[in-house]
């Protein structure tokens, strides 16, 4: 079955260039403004939009997604609006892969067979779920496959030869190499370094594979660009849109903008970048 | 009896680490190889004479095991009921049962190579416990505590820095033990190479929860040899305060099996099952969280929710898997005890005993004052106590004066 994400892989291959992923929080700061956020991000230049469900406990995150988290939960965010979200950004775009990312407690509390179908339905096209590794595959990865919903994995430094096959075995749409051993929003990792992982990560499979965690601006972007078949930003444009919230933390006229400038900054880095060698 | 009941209860968990449909491995691709590691870094300890025979020697002259069975003659006097024992867990080095936890898991870290220990803790006494086994054998030491906690277990506080560890003041969340373990799980994500992290109770993912009961096991199974030993046979009865579940599940487990015998794990109700609490088992239901699959305090959403006790030791959401399946089998009755009920306990037994108890046993105790007037005097009851008081006594202290004004 060909998804939304393979179909825009296929395509960026033919340019010949890497994908520009973002992450932000659904609901951040509030469930209106967010979809605003969401729908400026294809102009912007985002090829494929990772969207955060909100959960209290987010292990894997630094402070700027767990704020956000708790910001967006604050304004009344949920998993059904999350879901409501994306139908409303399926009614003008119907090409930009849409990849939910978060931890596994909302869902299994919503229901597993019915937020697949709910899922499927809004228009979703792939699932990170940070705290289901392969040995819980039972849990959601093997039903999502089965409705036709990419279950894209994390790949770590801590992922080594030995386990590759294990994480890939039913990973599809794409593989997310996490950069660093660490939470989002830390250090950065050396390209050069991020080259051979993702060189290490293609013996195994023939996948895309997108780097993640650590990456700020639009160089660095670039360096990531040009190793791997996408870069994922989104912690920097969290902390973007943060910034220009006003001292209650609610959005201003300027948050939008905010975010959109930001990754049309961003994704000219990536589109600067030459074709990671096949 | 229900049909579906195991032939043991002592038998789990199974390869992937699920008690029933409890338990599991639900964490970070990051932290999944350190699990794998250190699942058969465990096994092949406790496969080794060596290392219990090595851990045995430390329980003896370091921890000072066994910890006595005593029977609490003027309680049981009062209460005019069944004859009640306290397993005296308190008086073990560092002043709870934290350190037979403690002391195992150091000793897997040894073997493991590892020289950075991260630790998560509510009341501190498992940062104590910590605290004091990384300076015993030179490891260094990072606590989380949530924020809320330093300001309430102060004395434990000075005493990890004392014992040279650093202790980190848990701001997100509700600042108590949940975020703690957030941010310890954090630490480790980041810090995988050197970091081994200490878990304090039977929770957290495959093999935490089998190798925490095991380290605790020795409670019960020193139990039911003191016992023959006083009384020519075993209890009738067994007690114990339940936050994630360790010192219960430590006297609980190696008595599983003796369908005659009741036990009791009591949660913390707070200020009331129908207000703000933390008995999970009560108040909550199956979900995901800290790595494993078991009964916690949740809203519609999925989202968790604070716990309070004014124990910091049962101040969280959730409970450990093994229990909320001791639970659904049956096998154990989940009961609670309010703040209100647990301060009362500490001042009785502290009056009539002359033990000062930590506040989580006085959960423990709350509930032996009503099953033990209930039960005939030739009914053995042990009651664990796991922690002494000393700790509280300055937060108990404020509480009785504001109440006196």
């Amino acid at each position: 079955m060909t998804t939304r994400i393979d179909a825009r892989f296929a395509e960026l291959a033919k340019q010949g260039r890497s994908a520009f992923v973002t992450f932000l929080m659904a609901g951040d700061p509030d469930p209106a403004t967010s979809i605003d956020i969401i729908k400026a991000l294809p102009k912007a230049g985002a090829d494929i939009i990772e969207i955060g469900m909100p959960f209290t406990d987010p292990m894997a995150d630094g402070p700027s997604i767990q704020a956000a988290g708790l910001r967006a939960l604050k304004a009344g965010m949920t998993l059904k609006k999350t879901l409501e979200l994306v139908r409303g950004f399926r009614k003008e775009d119907n090409a930009t892969p849409l990849v939910l990312m978060g931890y596994y407690n909302p869902i299994y509390i919503y229901g597993v067979d019915k937020f697949l179908t709910d899922a499927k339905s809004a228009g979703v096209d792939g699932l990170i779920i940070v705290d289901l590794p392969p040995e819980e595959d039972t849990e959601l990865c093997i039903p999502a496959m089965k409705v036709g919903l990419n279950f894209i994995r994390l790949a770590t430094p801590t992922t080594d030869d030995k386990r590759l096959p294990a994480v890939l075995a039913n990973t599809s749409g794409f593989v997310y190499y996490v950069s660093i051993a660490g939470i989002t929003g830390g250090a950065a990792a050396d390209s050069n370094v991020v080259g051979e992982a993702v060189a290490r990560i293609k013996r195994h499979t023939k996948l895309p594979v997108c780097v993640g965690f650590g990456i700020r601006t639009p160089d660095a972007a670039r360096a990531i660009a040009q190793k791997a078949n996408g870069a994922v930003v989104g912690t920097a444009l969290v902390d973007a849109l943060h910034a220009s919230l006003d001292g209650e933390g609610r959005a201003t006229p300027k948050t939008v903008g905010a975010v959109a400038d930001l990754a049309s900054a961003l994704a000219q880095g990536v589109k600067g970048a030459k074709q990671a060698a096949e | 009896m229900n049909p579906n009941l195991p032939n043991s209860f002592r038998t789990g968990p199974d390869e992937r680490g699920h008690f029933g449909i409890f338990g599991g491995r639900f964490v970070a691709e990051t932290l999944m190889p350190l699990i794998l590691d250190l699942e058969k870094a465990y096994a092949d300890a406790k496969a080794d004479p060596a290392f219990q025979s090595e851990m045995n020697g430390y329980l003896k002259n370091y921890v000072g095991r066994p910890s006595p069975l005593y029977f609490a003659e003027r309680l049981t006097e009062h209460l005019g009921g069944a004859k009640i024992y306290f397993k005296r867990e308190e008086l073990n080095h560092t002043g709870s049962h934290k350190v037979n936890n403690v002391l195992g898991q150091i000793m897997v870290a040894r073997r493991m190579g590892k020289k950075r220990i991260i630790a998560e803790t509510g009341a501190g006494q498992h940062g104590v416990a910590t605290a004091t086994l990384c300076a015993r054998f030179g490891l260094d030491c990072v606590v989380y505590m949530g924020a809320v906690d330093v300001e309430r277990q102060q004395p434990n506080v000075i005493r990890m820095e004392m014992l040279g560890a650093r202790v980190v003041p848990v701001q997100s969340g509700s600042r108590t033990l949940k975020d703690a373990m957030n941010d310890a799980l954090r630490d480790w994500v980041t810090n995988v190479h050197d970091t081994f992290y200490c878990i304090g109770t039977v929770a957290g993912p495959h093999p935490y929860p089998m190798m925490v009961r095991d380290f605790q096991s020795v409670i019960g199974d020193e139990t039911r040899q003191q016992m023959q030993e006083i009384e020519g046979r075993l209890p009738d009865s067994l007690i114990a305060c339940i936050g994630g579940g360790s010192n219960a599940m430590g006297l609980f487990h190696p008595f599983l099996d003796d369908p005659a015998i009741e036990i009791f794990g009591v949660e913390a109700a707070g200020h009331g099952l129908t207000q703000l609490h933390a008995a999970s088992i009560a108040g909550g239901r199956p979900g995901v969280l800290h790595g494993n699959r078991t009964y916690l305090l949740m809203d519609d959403d999925g989202q968790i929710q604070d716990a309070h006790s004014i124990s910091a030791g049962l101040d969280y959401p959730g409970i450990g898997p093994e229990h909320s399946w001791l639970h659904e089998t049956g096998r154990v009755t989940y009961l609670s005890a309010t703040d209100d009920e647990a301060l009362e306990a500490f001042q009785l037994l502290s009056r009539l005993e002359g033990i000062i108890p930590a506040l989580e046993p006085a959960h423990a105790i709350a509930k032996v004052l009503e099953l033990a007037p209930k039960r005939s005097k030739d009914h053995l009851m042990v009651v664990n106590l796991s922690g002494r008081g000393d700790k509280d006594v300055p937060q108990v202290g404020d509480i009785l004066k504001g109440r006196k004004k």
